[in-house]
């Protein structure tokens, strides 16, 4: 029986190697047919931003990886909205990911789902496993 | 381990993937695709997926798992070319490994 795992991400996407690692072993888990869902809260928000460009700092922009995130069956994308607004941002300054339901003749939905503090707590209590970056 | 090309030579790591991803051009495809134990003759349709995976690494900065390769190319060229079959038999050590290194990508995420 398929498990419900939550990744959440907690940390800025540059600076750290967390958020890049996060999202290699989200794609990497992703063949095992769970029911998988990420969670950005504190500067884990600014992973999935608009307009990423970190070549003064010498990484790769790795933001676009996030809109593949939905060709691996990952559609589930919950923002904490208490953290965008400490950070001055809302949901426009995130990227507009989207995933195409098979089962709606391949309609474009959105992924990211901004969602309040307590909403995020229930969510993640209902996880079987939760991982932490 | 590296490929000479035209008087040039390219690094690549221990299993054939490109050190530099900006080394490629169609010469190296056609190389590496010589270099193999059995050589490969690239054909309009091995072009087709390399180009493929190509763009999709362009737009999302990864290398696809197969499975995902595998339903993104008959979703862009038809169901008669979106499944294992069709795919192994142009790329018999595995469309993944065998056309992302063709490509000049790393080695397909989540891939051993």
């Amino acid at each position: 029986m398929a498990k419900k795992f939550m990744y959440l991400n907690r940390k800025a996407p540059y600076g750290t190697v967390y958020a890049l690692e996060s999202l290699e072993v989200v794609l990497i888990a992703a063949a095992f047919e769970q029911e998988v869902s990420l969670a950005f809260l504190d500067d884990g928000v600014y992973q999935i931003a608009k307009g990423q460009n970190p070549k003064a700092v010498g990484m790769k922009n790795f933001s676009p990886t996030y809109n593949a995130l939905g060709d691996y069956g990952i559609t589930k994308l919950y923002v904490e909205r208490e953290s965008l607004a400490e950070r001055g941002l809302s949901e426009e300054d995130l990227m507009p990911i989207v995933y195409e339901d098979e089962d709606d003749d391949y309609a474009e939905k959105p992924s990211v789902q901004v969602i309040s503090r307590a909403e995020m707590a229930q969510i993640m209590a209902e996880q079987d496993v939760t991982f932490s970056f | 381990m590296a490929l000479e090309i035209g008087g040039k030579t390219i690094a690549t790591d221990e299993e054939g993937y490109l050190e530099n991803l900006s080394d490629w051009t169609p010469e190296v495809a056609n190389a590496m695709a010589q270099a193999e134990e059995q050589p490969v003759t690239l054909t309009d349709e091995h072009w087709e997926i390399i180009n493929f995976l190509r763009e999709y690494y362009e737009e999302y900065q990864i290398a696809p798992a197969v499975r995902v390769l595998t339903k993104a190319v008959g979703k862009r060229l038809g169901a008669d070319k979106g499944n294992s079959k069709y795919l192994y038999s142009l790329f018999p050590y595995g469309p993944g490994k065998q056309a992302c290194k063709y490509a000049g990508l790393p080695k397909p995420t989540g891939c051993v």
